[in-house]
């Protein structure tokens, strides 16, 4: 509740927020009537949750001292919310009351107070007075299809919204897996024209897959925006080394049943009572990398392949595509939803083994005469 | 004289073995490199076909209520991952052996550019394959389309290789795996990696059929010890009929 009344009071209002403007999270604290040990509270908390040191702490201690707080605009644009509801979620309550609070969040369309030209003029007048220095955190797809109607916010097509938003800003942040690599909407057969955001603006866009990302993880990104003002290490594919360095199977408490070749055959099967490996009904976990094994969900409590079910991968490029979820291989396309490679294969071989044998039955048929032949030679030339 | 040469059918109604029989030349075609690689080739693909196969589709031999009791399926990605550098540092050598090996074994035998080579194509097609021509002179060593197909199984082997390792990166702090991380986000993630390393294996069991066929259908209809060159790098060319190479 503290966190949604706070959002309530601070975000996408203008006036409050430039109060706010040019001073630093420590000031906005003293302002609001934290003390020092609060505020210090907030640095160790935050810290852990960037995932430095303990050494680092100090440096998040003068980062929130002394920086201003940065301006952020939460763009929505093809999207559910679920990032925006995973965020409100994270089990650090005071991470998320004291973000919401020391970030300058001047304009996200699900929460914020202002509507109309008023909203409007929240993200032209964010835009113009910081220049080069705001954060975009951007939720869901830009549809490109029929000139982007699909998708429009006062009059203007999203991905019109985006190349303003997106120019100058210091750093962009794709929440979730829309705007990391399309989704559902950019799934088969795309009738929008879904595209994620690193394919649409010429600056490197930190991908925060998942459906939705894990709380934690997106405080963890924005964190580490904060702290260090500089972009966390990314992998290839954008996304931060921290949290999406591992493959989910790789830190599952179920591992070790996948070495010993111990599975679950069916849902309601002995083993799956006991808890052994999803692999065979399908689990993503050895195909997706994410921090779900590691870090949770609602406040540490269970993860997927915890509660029973496999993982379906939804950090992973193109998951809706690669079904069905309960098959480990993908149906193998053009031969019917329930046929794998294996199928195909297994025909294909079979095929064979009958080719080659007809085969061999037809030489010696046709080629009785030059097998004869050879023989009769070998005599005459003796 | 105590003891005369037998001769072999005489007393058993048999007709007597020629005095003169057909002169063959002995060819030394596979050189030691080649059969060796050969070999190692065969067992790790064959290793790689049916622990890949498993690791794709595992069942559950064995039984065990706790998972500390056995490591089985891990044995089984063990040997998989060691046969794939086995395979892929043999496939090395071979590549290089290309180079410095005899004409046989020369990389000139794994591309049709010359005419002869292409006309031998059509021939063995002709022969081989749709048996509507009974006769065909076929090379010595590799036949022209044999060798165009192995290329394409070359291909495969890369193929295989680049993905195999793209997978196995995430596993590994080596850098000859860690070369190929850029192959997943460029395959729609490893889910796409996976799914067509595993579909290529079906590539690999189809062509194992077809080869292990055709090496016993050329030495059944040739007479040129087709199977056993690759074990002891020898085959026969009649003399009068050796005009090709």
């Amino acid at each position: 509740m503290t966190v949604l009344s706070n959002v309530g009071l601070n975000i996408g209002t203008c006036t409050v927020s430039e109060v706010g403007m040019g001073i630093s999270i420590w000031q906005s604290m003293q302002q609001k009537g934290y003390s020092r040990r609060d505020f210090l509270q907030l640095c160790a908390t935050a810290a852990t949750v960037a995932g430095f040191a303990q050494s680092g702490v100090a440096q998040v201690v003068s980062a929130f001292e002394k920086k201003e707080r940065p301006a952020v605009v939460w763009m929505h644009f093809q999207e559910c919310t679920c990032c925006s509801e995973s965020f409100i979620r994270a089990s650090h309550p005071i991470v998320v009351d004291a973000l919401l609070d020391v970030l300058d969040l001047n304009y996200t369309e699900t929460l914020m107070a202002a509507s109309g030209f008023q909203a409007e003029k929240c993200l032209t007048d964010t835009i113009e007075k910081n220049r080069g220095k705001y954060i975009v955190l951007v939720e869901g797809s830009v549809p490109t299809g029929a000139d982007g109607v699909y998708c429009m916010i006062g009059g203007k097509t999203a991905e019109s919204i985006l190349q303003t938003v997106a120019k100058d800003a210091a750093a962009i942040v794709a929440w979730g897996s829309c705007a990391s690599n399309g989704c559902v909407q950019a799934a088969k057969p795309n009738p929008t024209g879904a595209t994620p955001i690193h394919k649409l603006v010429d600056k490197p866009v930190i991908n925060v897959p998942g459906c939705p990302p894990i709380a934690d993880v997106m405080m963890g990104v924005v964190t580490h925006l904060l702290v260090l003002g500089q972009v966390p290490a990314l992998d290839s594919q954008g996304r931060p080394k921290e949290f999406y360095g591992r493959r989910v199977h790789d830190t599952c408490y179920r591992r070790p049943n996948y070495d010993a070749g111990l599975f679950v055959e069916s849902f309601d099967d002995e083993n799956a009572r006991k808890g052994y490996c999803l692999y065979k009904m399908g689990c993503r976990g050895p195909v997706t990398y994410n921090a779900c094994s590691v870090v949770k969900w609602n406040e540490g409590t269970s993860y997927p392949i915890q509660s029973g079910h496999g993982c379906i991968g939804c950090s992973e490029e193109g998951f809706w595509d690669n079904g069905p979820f309960y098959q480990h291989l993908a149906s193998f396309p053009g031969f019917g939803i329930e046929s794998t490679a294996d199928t195909v294969g297994t025909v294909v071989g079979v095929a064979t083994l009958a080719g080659v044998a007809a085969h061999a039955v037809v030489t010696n048929i046709r080629k009785r005469p030059v097998i004869a032949e050879v023989h009769t030679e070998d005599q005459k030339e003796s | 004289m105590p003891m005369s040469a037998p001769v072999i059918g005489a007393s058993s109604g048999l007709p007597a073995i020629p005095k003169h029989p057909v002169e063959y030349v002995r060819i030394y075609v596979w050189e030691l490199p080649v059969r060796v690689y050969h070999w190692i080739n065969a067992v790790a693909l064959v290793a790689l076909c049916i622990t890949g196969y498993l690791i794709g589709a595992p069942s559950s031999p064995f039984y065990a209520s706790e998972s500390y009791q056995q490591y089985w399926f891990g044995w089984v990605r063990f040997i998989h991952f060691l046969c794939a550098f086995v395979y892929v540092f043999n496939f090395l050598a071979r590549l290089y052996w290309g180079f410095v090996g005899n004409r046989y074994s020369s990389w000139h035998a794994f591309f049709p550019f010359t005419k002869a080579q292409q006309t031998e194509i059509v021939d063995v097609i002709k022969a081989d394959v749709l048996e509507t021509k009974l006769h065909g002179p076929i090379s010595t060593g590799h036949n022209a389309l044999a060798g165009l197909i192995y290329f394409f199984t070359f291909l495969a082997f890369v193929f295989q290789t680049i993905t195999g390792f793209a997978l196995y990166s995430s596993m590994s702090n080596s850098w000859l795996p860690r070369m190929f991380t850029w192959i997943v986000p460029l395959m729609g993630g490893e889910f796409g990696v996976r799914f067509w390393h595993h579909t290529f294996m079906w590539f690999f069991v189809t062509f194992i059929i077809i080869h292990i066929y055709l090496a016993f259908y050329h030495d059944y209809i040739e007479g040129r010890g087709t199977v056993s060159s690759i074990i002891g790098g020898w085959k026969f060319e009649r003399e009068k009929s050796d005009k090709k190479s």
